[in-house]
């Protein structure tokens, strides 16, 4: 197997995140392509510590997967209390902070 | 490119893996419809613990099917159960200036493939992969990465009472 085509796959992945990010509205598809991104983070980690024998990326891995699980929490209470307040969890609407 | 003599069977493993993932991940960005854009991040999910499994990464793979697919998803699912009156198709759910993005995610990817090819391009992976025992990743984590744990651990916690914090009604 060749270091770079799971680099590659990654690279894939990680812009099929940032494409959804861009073009998403809906607040919960948001998140689902944030965690396409993180997941891109996880495989080039695993890869590079393939590479180099060591184990230091399975603990980074490790870590993303924790801070994602938690960002995954906050990030649905905050959807939850928009919609509570608005009707609505379309990103484009919500405007109050424009300056 | 993928023709390697002696590992055949992990680079069509690989390759159809990664099609699934690839195939999974568009239909993820492109679906009109949030829950089946929910049960195509599972399929990505899965396909990523499998070439985890392919990198030698038994634990991590473990952790991302127990955390992702059995915990992520439900919070997923939940998340569109309470903020949508009804279940189905939709038509709004791309912003007006989606095709944006286009161009953008396809920079960035010519971007990331020229660098990745110009530094790794033939270069193999080690072919006998000592995989990474559950041991070897505590004695990291409780040692050099102890403080990133806590820190961690304090994460955890605030993501745990801000999230009820948030999601309560008063």
């Amino acid at each position: 197997m060749l270091t770079s085509q799971f680099l590659l796959l990654g690279a894939i992945l990680f812009c099929i995140g940032v494409y959804g990010v861009i073009a998403r509205k809906n607040a919960v598809l948001v998140l689902m392509s944030i965690e396409l991104i993180l997941n891109s983070v996880n495989i080039n980690l695993l890869a590079f510590a393939l590479r180099n024998g060591s184990a230091d990326g399975h603990t980074f891995a490790l870590y993303i997967i924790a801070v994602a699980a938690a960002e995954v929490g906050v990030g649905l209470a905050l959807v939850l209390l928009v919609y509570r307040n608005r009707r609505s969890i379309s990103l484009d609407e919500l405007s109050e902070m424009r300056g | 490119m993928f023709a390697a003599e002696l590992l055949v069977a992990q680079n069509i493993g690989f390759a159809v893996i990664a099609l699934l993932m690839i195939v999974g991940a568009l239909r993820v960005v492109t679906t009109s419809n949030v829950v089946h854009a929910a049960l195509w991040l599972v399929v990505v999910l899965s396909g990523a613990a499998a070439q985890y499994v392919l990198l030698a990464a038994e634990f991590v793979a473990v952790t991302q099917v127990l955390v992702y697919i059995g915990a992520v998803m439900v919070l997923f699912l939940f998340g569109t159960m309470l903020t949508r009156a009804r279940i189905g198709t939709e038509r709004d759910l791309n912003n007006p200036y989606w095709r944006l993005g286009i161009p953008v995610a396809g920079l960035l990817f010519a971007a990331m493939a020229i660098a990745t090819v110009s530094s790794f391009g033939d270069e193999q992976l080690p072919a006998d992969a000592r995989v990474v025992s559950v041991a070897e990743i505590s004695d990291q984590i409780f040692g050099p990465y102890l403080l990133p744990f806590w820190a961690l651990s304090f994460v955890l916690l605030a993501a745990i009472i801000g999230a009820i914090v948030l999601a309560r009604k008063d």
